[in-house]
C-alpha cells in the first residue's frame, strides 16, 4: 500500500473545458486537489461549482479533449473499477430524491455495498459511523420521517461508512452540505469534514457562505466564469478586492477575535 | 408496520402455507364440485380409484389453471417491484404505465401478421412468436415512458401517467382496428387482450411462464443490492459503484420481457404489479432481498384468489380476472394517488 505522505495530490486534473448550451462552464480548468486537507470551492450562483464537482468524481463527463484528463491518486480516472472507486470516492449529494420507507440503519448500510466486509465487521464499521454522525439513536426510524438535517447525516453516515476502508486513500465530496442545516449542524458536518482531513482525507467542499469556508478551510478556491479567480489559504483568497471583483459586493474582511481566520462582513 | 418487526421467514412460510390452501381450494372451487380429499388424492400418483371425470377435471383444467395463476401471478408482482424501484416511484405499474397495453399491442400485431403460420403452427405460435412481440411492445413502451419521465431529481408521475394514457390509448386503437380486420378465430384470440383469462392454460404456456419466472427471480434476486442503492437515486447509486446504465437496460428489458409473456399468455391483467410490492413494502420494508421473493409468493396467492372469485362470481358463466383485481386495484390506486399527491 502507499506511504502516508501530508499534502500529497489525490486528485489532478489538467485543462477541463465543459459547454452547456453555449455557456462555457469550464474554460481550460486545470487543478490539484490535495490530501489532508479541506478545499473549499466558492463562487457565485452558476459560476461552475457544482459542475466541476460533478466532473471530479465522475458523474457528469467533461467535454472530450485530447489533452484533458483527471487522476485520482495517479490513475486515470477511467481505469478506476467502478466498485474499487466506490471504496476510495465518497460523494455527499446535496438533497436525496429516496422517498422509499428504509430504516435510517438500512440506508446508511448502503454504504457498505462497495466492500465486502464480513458481516459482524461491517456491523462495527456502521455502528462506529452512525455513532459519529450521531444517528444511532434514530436507527429503527423510517427515513422519510426524518428532518431534512437528520437525512443529511444519514447520507454523511453512509458515504463515511462508504470510505471507511480506503487506507489513506480516501477522497470526501460534499456538495452544499450545509443548505439544509441549522448553525449546529452546519458545524457538525464540517467538523466531520475536517477531522475527515486531519486523518488524511482529501475533503472537497462546495459551499456559499465565505465564513464557514473561511473557519474550516485549509485551501479556498474561487470559481467564476468557468475559471480560477483565487486560490490559496483563506488569508490568501478572501480578499475585499476579490470579492468585490467576483461577487459585486462590497466587503469588509477582519480578523475573527478569538482565531485565525478571516472574517468576511457585508459592507 | 408492526409487522416489519416479523422475520422473513417466519412471513414467507405463513405466505407458503395460504398459499398452498388457496392453491387446494381453487382445485376444489368449479362448477364441479370436487372434494378436499378428492382433489388431494387426485394430484398423488396413487389416485387411481377415482373416477376418470373427476382425474380429467383435475389434471386437464383445474391444476394447470391453479398453477399457471401462480407463476402468473408471482411474475407479475415481481415485475411490478422492479419497475417500481427502477422508476423510483412506487405508483409505477405496468399497467398504468402502459407497458401492459404495449405488450397486448405487440401481441396483437403478431396475431395477425403471422395469422397464417398460426394455423399451422400453433405451438411455435403461442409460446414463440406471440410473446416474443408481446416483450417488444412492453420494451419498446417501458423504454418510452422511462425516457419522457424520468430525470436526474427521479420520476415525473404526470408525465409517466400521462406516457402510460397515450400509449394505452394508441395501443386500444390499434387493438380496435386489428378486431375490425380480424376474422372469427382473431377475433377470439384477440379478445383476451383486453381483460384477462387464464381458463387458456395449457402445459406448454405453463412451461414457459415457469421458465420465465426462475429466469426473473434469479436475476433479480442477483441485482437486488444494486436495486436498493437505485432507490437513493441514479447518481447515488453511481457512486456506490453500480454500473447504472448496464443495471437499468437489464431491469427493463426483464421487467418487460415479464409482462410481455404474461400479456401474451393470460391477456392484460392490471394492478397486481400495483398492489403487491406496496402490500410486499409495508410488510417488510423495501430492501429488494427481502421484497422479492415476498411478492413473488402474495402475486401468486392474489392471482390465484382473484381468478377463484371470477370463476365463482357468476356461474355457470366466467368473469374476466382482469375485472376483479381491477376491483380491488383501481381503488387502491386511487388511494395511493391521495396519500401521494403532495408529491406528484
Amino acid at each position: 500500500m502507499t506511504t502516508i505522505n501530508n499534502n500529497s495530490p489525490a486528485i489532478s486534473c489538467e485543462h477541463l473545458f465543459l459547454n452547456l448550451g453555449g455557456k462555457q462552464l469550464l474554460d481550460d480548468l486545470s487543478l490539484t486537489i490535495h490530501t489532508s486537507q479541506v478545499t473549499t470551492l466558492l463562487g457565485p450562483n452558476g459560476a461552475g461549482k457544482s459542475s466541476l464537482l460533478k466532473i471530479l468524481c465522475g458523474e457528469t463527463a467533461y467535454d472530450k479533449r485530447a489533452q484533458s484528463s483527471i487522476r485520482y491518486f495517479g490513475t486515470a480516472q477511467c481505469e478506476w473499477p467502478k466498485q474499487k472507486l466506490a471504496a476510495h470516492l465518497g460523494v455527499l449529494p446535496q438533497q436525496s430524491s429516496l422517498n422509499f420507507a428504509f430504516t435510517v440503519k438500512e440506508v446508511a448500510a448502503l454504504g457498505l455495498l462497495p466492500l465486502g466486509l464480513a458481516p459482524q465487521q461491517a456491523q462495527s464499521v456502521l455502528s462506529e459511523k452512525m455513532d459519529k454522525t450521531g444517528i444511532s439513536h434514530l436507527s429503527d426510524r423510517l427515513y422519510p420521517s426524518l428532518s431534512g438535517g437528520e437525512k443529511q447525516r444519514v447520507h454523511l453516515a453512509r458515504v463515511l461508512t462508504q470510505i471507511s476502508q480506503s487506507r489513506h486513500q480516501t477522497i470526501l465530496m460534499l456538495d452544499e452540505p450545509t443548505s439544509a442545516l441549522d448553525l449546529c449542524h452546519q458545524h457538525n458536518t464540517l467538523n466531520i469534514a475536517r477531522q475527515m482531513a486531519d486523518a488524511g482525507a482529501a475533503v472537497i467542499v462546495v459551499l456559499h457562505d465565505l465564513n464557514l469556508a473561511a473557519q474550516y478551510s485549509d485551501r479556498i478556491i474561487v470559481l467564476n466564469e468557468g475559471k480560477i479567480q483565487a486560490d490559496g489559504t483563506p488569508w490568501q483568497a478572501l480578499n475585499e478586492t476579490m470579492i468585490k471583483a467576483v461577487y459585486g459586493q462590497k466587503t469588509l474582511v477582519s480578523k475573527h477575535p478569538q482565531a485565525d481566520y478571516p472574517v468576511v462582513y457585508a459592507a | 408496520m408492526l409487522l416489519r418487526r416479523l422475520p422473513l421467514s417466519l412471513l414467507i412460510i405463513l405466505g407458503l402455507v395460504i398459499l398452498t390452501l388457496t392453491a387446494a381450494s381453487s382445485i376444489v372451487i368449479g362448477p364441479m364440485s370436487i372434494s378436499m380429499r378428492d382433489s388431494f388424492t387426485g394430484l398423488s400418483p396413487w389416485a387411481s380409484d377415482l373416477p376418470e371425470h373427476i382425474q380429467m377435471v383435475i389434471h386437464q383444467i383445474r391444476l394447470p389453471r391453479t398453477l399457471l395463476c401462480m407463476i402468473i401471478g408471482a411474475i407479475l408482482a415481481l415485475s411490478g417491484a422492479v419497475m417500481q424501484g427502477l422508476f423510483r416511484n412506487p405508483l409505477a405499474e405496468p399497467g398504468i404505465i402502459g407497458v401492459s397495453a404495449g405488450a397486448a399491442l405487440g401481441a396483437a400485431l403478431a396475431i395477425v401478421i403471422f395469422a397464417d403460420i398460426g394455423t399451422a403452427y400453433p405451438l411455435l405460435m403461442n409460446i414463440a412468436a406471440v410473446p416474443f412481440f408481446a416483450f417488444l411492445g412492453g420494451a419498446l413502451t417501458t423504454i418510452l415512458v422511462y425516457s419522457l419521465g424520468t430525470s436526474k431529481f427521479g420520476t415525473s408521475v404526470s408525465v409517466m401517467l400521462l406516457a402510460g394514457v397515450a400509449v394505452s390509448a394508441l395501443s386500444g386503437a390499434a387493438i380496435g382496428y386489428l378486431n375490425f380486420i380480424a376474422d372469427d378465430q382473431m377475433l377470439r384470440d384477440l379478445s383476451l387482450w383486453s381483460m384477462g383469462s387464464l381458463a387458456g392454460a395449457t402445459w406448454s404456456s405453463i412451461l414457459l411462464a415457469a421458465v420465465t419466472l426462475l429466469l426473473l427471480f434469479t436475476v433479480f434476486m442477483y441485482h437486488a443490492k444494486g436495486l436498493n442503492a437505485l432507490l437513493l437515486g441514479e447518481a447515488e447509486a453511481g457512486h456506490l459503484g453500480i454500473d447504472t446504465q448496464k443495471l437499468k437496460r437489464r431491469m427493463i428489458i426483464l421487467a418487460a420481457a415479464g409482462v410481455g409473456i404474461t400479456v401474451s399468455i393470460s391477456g392484460v391483467i392490471g394492478f397486481i404489479g400495483l398492489i403487491i410490492p406496496h402490500l410486499g413494502r409495508m410488510l417488510c420494508g423495501p430492501d429488494h432481498n427481502r421484497l422479492l421473493p415476498l411478492a413473488a409468493l402474495l402475486g401468486a396467492l392474489l392471482l390465484t384468489a382473484a381468478d377463484m372469485v371470477a370463476r365463482v362470481a357468476v356461474t355457470p358463466a366466467e368473469l374476466p380476472v382482469g375485472i376483479v383485481t381491477a376491483m380491488i386495484g383501481a381503488p387502491f390506486f386511487i388511494y395511493l394517488l391521495f396519500t401521494q399527491r403532495g408529491r406528484i
